[in-house]
């Protein structure tokens, strides 16, 4: 299986196809609805943002606390839609991944052809697991908003699905039709 | 009369609340296993797999299963031959309270629906209680995920949509859900009762164990056969295609009025969490 590092490249995102199965490493940082909203008011007021945003990747993610002795608590993602109003703006930012869950509207999947980017599903649910592929969390941001602050991530090894590319396709459609394609 | 302190129910809500997050029922985590093993479609098995080691992992590590630990809803079977010595349902909301901080479940209610402040910890929970004959109380913690609570429908269909209204109506559910109730789902159908009924029809029948039937054989077919059209849907695993697309579909079904057939499909995932006790 591949692997890749975050932040991730131009080059990166570029040969990146949906429907592969990737091991993701590097840094990423969790934003979910209340930090997105915040993240597009510092935006329109022109302040800085909490990091920034060039070649980097935004988990959606609020995980559970963090138990004694571990680097982070259990952390899946959540529905990716809720997110798709500041996604184009974030993208034309630098923004170059999103890691989440569920379909993106016409509109990110344009803004990720305008300004090359890809969408990551990782596994729906599958929190504990991914639990286990966090080395390190860091709250860098909106400590106020819980489960919803800003972190910054270490991962290693998150297995994740090249869920849309910068090429317009997405991996919903094509494997829903290769699936239906095997039982005809 | 059988006496039961407000305490001891507020010790085993908080229990609950914590096992039901750690420990997926037998009957899921079974029809999790099998469909890994019977999944035809090689991505859809391989991420079927890591569902499996998800669940296995939360279980060694005492870990929450899924990230959202969900609003706390609570099924109270209440004898009418005991006596509470308190508030019952303070009682239940103080063990909410103490299950999730204790259990570093995750903190998802907010206290007011517009103005969106999060209550810190995790209550109110969501009670439903009945009056039963006995004398002992029978609790259920059902921590409930909005992934796929948000993906649920209700509707008020005629008499004459019948039976095809019905299975048009899932069909159409499971459609417009796609990938985002983390599919493999689990689906509750309510049929029948009035409107505020049937939607608690179809939570109740996501309480009951998969891989039964109902005890109607009418019914029975019936689940057969909507969870058969699910499947073929191709949606799969994560939406990303595959056979599995749903573990289990259960129908309660009930009286209604002459005029009205509502149906009511409670979208779950494969986290579908409820723990029991009897006190
Ligand atoms: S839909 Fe279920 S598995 Fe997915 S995030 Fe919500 S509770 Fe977890």
């Amino acid at each position: 299986m591949r692997h890749l590092t975050a932040p991730l490249t131009e080059a990166d995102v570029l040969s990146m196809h949906a429907g592969e199965h990737v091991l993701l490493s590097g840094t990423v940082y969790t934003a979910r609805d209340a930090a997105h909203l915040r993240m597009m008011e510092c935006i329109a007021q022109g302040k800085p943002l909490p990091f920034d945003l060039e070649g980097q990747v935004i988990y959606y993610a609020g995980p559970t606390p963090t138990p004694e002795g571990k680097p982070v608590g259990s952390i899946g993602p959540t529905t990716s839609t809720r997110m798709d109003a500041s996604t184009p703006t974030l993208l034309a930012h630098g923004l170059r991944g999103m890691i989440g869950k569920g379909q993106r509207s016409e509109n990110v999947m344009r803004a990720m052809q305008e300004h090359p980017a890809v969408y990551f599903a990782a596994v729906g649910g599958a929190a504990a697991l991914m639990a286990a592929c966090v080395t390190s969390c860091e709250v860098i941001a909106w400590d106020d908003l819980g489960p919803e602050s800003v972190k910054r991530l270490t991962l290693q090894e998150l297995p994740l699905v090249v869920a849309a590319d910068a090429y317009g396709k997405d991996a919903f459609t094509l494997g829903q039709a290769e699936y239906l394609n095997t039982i005809k | 009369m059988r006496e039961i302190d407000a305490a001891l129910i507020t010790q085993t809500v908080a229990r609950l609340c914590i096992e039901a997050n750690r420990f997926l029922p037998e009957d899921v985590a079974c029809a999790l296993h099998q469909a890994e093993r019977e999944e035809p479609f090689q991505p859809a098995k391989d991420l079927l797999e890591l569902l499996g080691g998800n669940e296995k992992i939360a279980r060694e590590t005492q870990m929450p299963i899924c990230q959202d630990t969900g609003m706390a809803i609570v099924f109270a079977e209440v004898g009418q031959d005991v006596h509470i010595n308190g508030d019952f349902e303070e009682a239940v909301h103080a063990g909410v309270h103490r299950g999730y901080v204790d259990g570093l479940l995750r903190k998802s209610v907010v206290g007011d629906p517009l103005r969106r402040v999060n209550t810190g910890d995790n209550t109110p929970a969501i009670i439903h209680t009945r009056l039963v004959p006995g004398d002992q109380i029978r609790l259920t913690v059902a921590p409930k995920g909005f992934g796929s609570e948000n993906m649920s429908r209700l509707k008020m269909l005629t008499p004459a949509q019948g039976v095809e209204g019905v299975k048009e109506f899932v069909l159409e559910t499971v459609e417009l859900a796609g990938a985002n109730p983390c599919p493999p789902m689990v689906l509750g159908i309510g049929i029948g009762g009035d409107f505020e009924r049937v939607a608690q029809m179809a939570k109740e029948a996501l309480m009951l164990p998969l891989g039964e039937h109902n005890a109607d054989p009418y019914y029975a077919a019936l689940e057969e056969e909507l969870l058969a059209m699910v499947n073929a849907t191709g949606i799969g695993p994560q939406g990303l295609g595959g056979k599995t697309t749903c573990l289990g579909l259960r129908i309660v079904a009930g009286a209604t009025h002459i005029a009205g057939l509502p149906v009511a499909v409670n979208v779950s995932c494969h986290v579908t969490r409820h723990k029991t006790a009897v006190l």
